[in-house]
């Protein structure tokens, strides 16, 4: 082409970035790629190794080792060995180590920016622009939470060992998000990257060593989910986290019921993008190529449903085919390239069969005409539009470069839509009216909403899910609660504490029994159990007190209802009345105090003394929820320029507790009360026990103005009961403080619809010290994180 | 807009130059003006992605240096230009680089010139003597520039003056108070009778956005400056503190499609004041051609209002064709 030629054609050219740095770097390799187990590269145990493909070009980058169970114990043992020396760093000491990483990956940046393209596929200019700067921008911020550790977290100590499973779309940035926050606390790592991606993993280890990291601190094992398995199930662990898909996620959360591992998992999304007429229409175009053509859609958080209102939908659809045409999908190393290489070929074939199945449900399909390479592994941006909420690819992750669309006509709809879905991950929401904008982030449940913007990240911020999309956050204070335990679990006792069922005793009692038949309490009044049994209650001598409800299955359905049903009012209704209400119920429980401490000494042979003093703490932990209940507040993140970044404290929703068999009084109160000063709605089962400390409360309750399906009280079988709620789609999260059989029981249980659980595991809590009974975790327990993001300007 | 509506305006955007020609203007519609919606992250977003998602390299980027010449509006509003400084500006204008360089490039059958040449009314007539015979332009500011609050007579009879003494294109100032205070009507009336003043003269509207306090208003008066018959639209006339930015860019292109989509008038786009580097107007070209297509790539769509880029542009174009970086004492001054 002569100048002349360039000149009138006006083309743009391609701007190829060099692979031969990294591709030097691969052969000094010997394309080898070995895990990094206790500070140094080791061949693989089995002596097993993998291709791994560059999805661009079909070539083979090198081999990855297969690690097998035996490399999994030495990177755990590396590890475990490891982390008391990195904690006696202190946290000037690790922020310092954190830091030299930030600064080595700075000095590394377009080597490994283009490894992860090679690797991934993904346009350079992304993993130059986006992916490393992230990934440096993690660290830097994560040395400061190090740093400040020991004064802004002085209750808190690490996990111990942290098993960690990442996916192959932003190989990097997911690493960061794990290791930077464990590491910062005081953890040691175990780090399986995805098999399709494990390049940058490698390189990453060796710029830890390189920056003086010491041994066994970050452990980096390769493979594939036998792998992940294998660490997953790791008795050594102390905490899985895991990024990855909703299946693996779920199988994980029944792996790791019972071990009393700590769990976070970041799972898959199908997050609405809602655009209003009143939006900047041609900037919301824009975002949703940030939403849905960035990184080839292979984003959990992808803004792949488009939600537009219908005056605008028209116009809005053709300006997006327009924009689409002049997407540019190739070569990932071209740095004008926007679309790169899918992943795998399987991942291409899975995407493709969901499109297809898209259109035989009826969806209309638009493509740009502009060439997609046929070598190599790659698709082009695609439009569903005229798709219906039922159809399949309005529902399931399709996890590539597809855009479903779909119209609504008022605000109320969008969110009806947008919530519509079993995921909960992100949101996007355009217009140019802030107060339908913050309307509408206040409702849709998610995470994540970006006003006028998508797909933003920083580390200031917590990213994570709700509903299936997972629990835990990763970035931002809230994120480093992943990563610690409270110090005074350290002093717990080891021995589980089950709910023995005292025996009947042979000699009839010498008191006369309560002759009372308590019913559950449910929606605000009292019901009789449904299948109309009752239980015996025993006195501490094993003789019969009295009788409770027998509650069941459909008992629990039944206060699931109420406690849904009552919710959204008491959740959006003000923290300042939320405390009213729980201090009127303090005021009258303190009016029966005599009363209750009778019953307690009656229930438990507790003396009269022991008694009040349950009755008490029991005032006093009213109090004490009452007073967080407007002070639990959320923070406003420092993410970037000119934008406001709310992390908002909202409620979780329905939230089932499983008492504890002890201090039938207080340990109710000390979990409910918490539980709905942050706005929950709660389904209790009281101590087994000593049930009447619940029972004889439904007074209480009815005098103090507690809504009816706000706190709803079922007595019977702590396991039944338990499982019921575990596996109940409509609760949505679960705290367990009975035995650890019960509690493992429910926590592979709530695998069904990934509630969050919070378990001791059997383990006592002494509900009178406030440290435990009182526990800041409750708190955090209580709500969800939304990160808002708001970015203005005139 | 089925697939072939797309498909065409792809296909035109692709064809050669489009032809000249007018913009006829429309009545104003408030309701328009009215459902404009600009925000602000979102437009400084896709400005600050687009240079990198579009890198121009090579010969590639050589070629579109070239186009940046061509589409110049060479330009000098100083309070000492004089007679001898217009003839220098011309005779550069003719031969923006020098014939040696464009010959090494392969450029020289290009015939190259600048679009135009920028001169207050007072100079007009010198510079149409001196850009005789030559595809250079004369382009004269006026309506009271860079204020625009002469009398509103005098602003019209500036007009005529200048088209009398020959200019080629004229390049009115808008009352910044009307978009101020959203008085719309106002702004159509006053631009449309610099319009008619103009006859069949070229006429840019200069809506100095730098001074119209948000994007959105700079939306909502460039619909209006289109709706009364501006042939091209002009960011700044580079005396405000703030000049051609490439989000206030951004938002001008969309305004120039949506009334293409609306009425299919094609609106020439101008933007002037603080474009000094070759890769600046590189970065201007690729955001036309992504936002707009290739029809815009030309000067009977395009221009850049400037005086120092010029140089720039040359001493990248030496550097293309020589490989040794460029000394500006080594180009012909302007």
């Amino acid at each position: 082409m002569t100048i002349d030629d360039l000149y009138r054609s006006m083309e743009w050219g391609s701007a190829p970035e060099s692979a031969a740095l990294a591709e030097a770097w691969l052969d000094a390799r010997g394309r080898r790629l070995l895990p990094f187990v206790n500070g140094t590269f080791q061949e693989p145990v089995d002596g097993v190794v993998f291709e791994t493909h560059n999805p661009a070009t079909g070539a083979v980058l090198g081999h990855v080792a297969q690690c097998s169970a035996a490399d999994v114990d030495a990177a755990v043992a590396g590890a475990r060995a490891a982390q008391p020396g990195w904690l006696a760093l202190g946290g000037h000491g690790r922020a310092r180590h954190l830091y030299a990483i930030a600064r080595h990956i700075q000095k590394q940046a377009r080597l490994l920016a283009v490894l992860e393209t090679l690797d991934n596929g993904k346009p350079v200019r992304e993993s130059r622009d986006i992916d490393v700067p992230l990934l440096a921008r993690h660290f830097y911020h994560h040395a400061g939470w190090a740093q400040l550790m020991e004064t802004e977290l002085p209750n808190a100590e690490p996990l111990g060992v942290v098993g960690q499973v990442i996916p192959w779309n932003f190989p990097l940035l997911m690493l960061a998000w794990k290791i930077a926050p464990a590491l910062a606390m005081g953890n040691t790592v175990v780090l399986k990257p995805a098999e399709l991606t494990s390049i940058t993993a490698v390189a990453f280890a060796e710029l830890c060593a390189a920056a003086g990291l010491p041994a066994g601190v970050v452990n980096i094992i390769t493979g594939d989910g036998r792998t992940g398995g294998a660490l997953v199930k790791h008795p050594d662990v102390d905490k899985i986290a895991f990024t990855g898909s909703t299946a693996v996620g779920r199988s994980i959360r029944e792996a790791t019921a019972g071990s009393g591992k700590k769990l976070s998992l970041e799972l898959g999304g199908k997050s609405p993008f809602v655009v209003f007429e009143d939006a900047d229409l041609d900037g919301a175009i824009e975002g949703v190529v940030d939403a849905i053509w960035f990184n080839q859609g292979e984003v959990c958080c992808a803004g792949s449903r488009l939600l537009v209102q219908e005056g605008v939908a028209e116009r809005f659809h053709d300006g997006l085919r327009r924009r689409m045409e002049t997407l540019r999908v190739g070569d990932p190393l071209d740095k004008g390239t926007d679309i790169g290489a899918i992943v795998s070929q399987e991942q291409r074939a899975a995407i493709e069969a969901l499109v297809q199945r898209g259109v035989e449900d009826g969806a209309q399909l638009w493509q740009p005409q502009a060439a997609v390479p046929t070598e190599g592994c790659f698709l082009p941006p695609t439009l569903l539009t005229g798709v219906e909420p039922a159809a399949t690819v309005a529902q399931e992750e399709i996890f590539g470069p597809v855009l479903v669309s779909m119209t609504f006509r008022t605000p109320a709809e969008a969110v009806a839509l947008a919530n519509n879905t079993r995921f909960g991950l992100a949101a996007s929401i355009w217009t140019q009216d802030l107060d339908r904008a913050l309307d509408v982030a206040a409702r849709v449940k998610a995470g994540t909403v970006w006003i006028n913007c998508t797909n933003q990240f920083d580390a200031a911020a917590g990213f994570g899910g709700y509903r299936e999309s997972g629990f835990g956050r990763e970035g931002g204070r809230e994120g480093l609660r992943e990563y610690v335990r409270p110090t005074w679990h350290a002093m717990r006792g080891a021995s589980a504490e089950a709910s023995a069922t005292p025996t009947p005793a042979a000699a009839a009692p010498a008191l006369p029994t309560i002759d009372r038949t308590a019913k559950l309490y449910i929606g605000g009044s009292q019901a009789r159990p449904d299948g109309g049994y009752q239980r015996p209650v025993f006195g501490p001598g094993g003789e019969r007190i009295g009788e409770v409800g027998d509650g069941n299955r459909k008992d629990i359905r039944n206060a699931v209802a109420a406690a849904r049903k009552a919710q959204p009012a008491w959740g959006a209704a003000s923290a300042h009345l939320r405390a009213q209400v729980l201090y009127y119920v303090a005021e009258n429980l303190g009016a029966r105090a005599a009363d209750f401490a009778a019953l307690l000494s009656r229930m438990t042979g507790a003396s009269a003394d022991a008694a009040t003093a349950e009755v008490d703490a029991s005032l006093d932990r009213l109090f004490h929820w009452a007073a967080w209940a407007d002070k639990h507040d959320g923070r406003v993140h420092a993410t970037g320029a000119r934008q406001f970044t709310f992390a908002v404290h909202e409620p979780i929703g329905t939230l089932g507790i499983v008492c504890p068999p002890k201090a039938p009084l207080l340990a109710l109160l000390s979990t409910t009360a918490a539980a709905v000063a942050m706005g929950n709605a709660v389904i209790a089962v009281p101590s087994a026990d000593h049930p009447f400390a619940a029972t004889e409360l439904y007074q209480v309750l009815d005098t103090s103005d507690v809504p009816g399906g706000i706190l709803n009280l079922v007595t019977g079988d702590p396991g039944v009961l338990g499982e019921t709620l575990a596996s109940h789609d409509d609760v949505d999260a679960l705290w367990h403080f009975g035995s650890a059989e019960h509690a493992a029981t429910a926590e592979r249980l709530s695998a069904g619809n990934l509630k969050r659980t919070w378990s001791d595991h059997g383990h006592p809590r002494d509900w009178a010290d406030p440290t435990q009974g009182a526990d800041p975790a409750f708190l955090d327990e209580a709500v969800q994180v939304k990160n808002i993001w708001t970015p203005y300007g005139a | 807009m089925s697939r072939s509506d797309i498909q065409s305006q792809l296909d035109d955007a692709r064809a050669g130059p489009p032809t000249p020609s007018r913009n006829p203007g429309m009545p104003l519609d408030l309701d328009w003006v009215a459902s404009v919606c600009i925000n602000r992250s979102a437009t400084e977003r896709r400005a600050a992605s687009l240079p990198r998602r579009r890198p121009i390299k090579r010969a590639h980027q050589a070629a579109w240096q070239l186009k940046a010449v061509s589409c110049i509006d060479l330009t000098t509003l100083a309070g000492d230009d004089t007679p001898g400084r217009v003839r220098r500006l011309c005779a550069k204008a003719k031969q923006p680089v020098r014939q040696e360089v464009l010959e090494l490039l392969g450029a020289g059958p290009l015939g190259l010139s600048v679009a135009a040449v920028c001169v207050y009314h007072a100079y007009v007539a010198e510079a149409v003597e001196a850009l005789a015979g030559s595809p250079v332009k004369v382009c004269a500011v006026s309506t009271g520039f860079p204020a625009g609050l002469s009398p509103f007579p005098q602003r019209l009879a500036e007009i005529g003056a200048s088209c009398a003494a020959g200019a080629g294109e004229i390049d009115i100032v808008i009352t910044r108070a009307h978009v101020l205070r959203q008085d719309w009507r106002a702004l159509h009336d006053e631009i449309r009778a610099f319009r008619d003043a103009c006859g069949p003269v070229h006429m840019k509207a200069i809506l100095a956005t730098g001074e119209l306090g948000s994007l959105r208003a700079v939306g909502q008066a460039s619909l209006v400056a289109m709706m009364a018959g501006a042939d091209f639209i002009k960011t700044s006339t580079g005396k405000e503190k703030e000049n051609a930015t490439l989000p206030v860019g951004l938002v001008m292109a969309r305004a120039i499609r949506a009334y293409r989509e609306r009425t299919g008038v094609e609106v020439g786009f101008k933007p002037a004041g603080g474009i000094a580097t070759a890769r600046q107007a590189v970065e201007w070209l690729a955001m036309l051609k992504e936002e707009l297509g290739n029809r815009w790539l030309h000067r009977d769509r395009f221009r850049f209002g400037a005086s120092s880029l010029l140089g720039d542009l040359e001493r990248q174009l030496e550097h293309h064709a020589t490989g040794r970086y460029a000394a500006a004492f080594r180009q012909p001054l302007a």
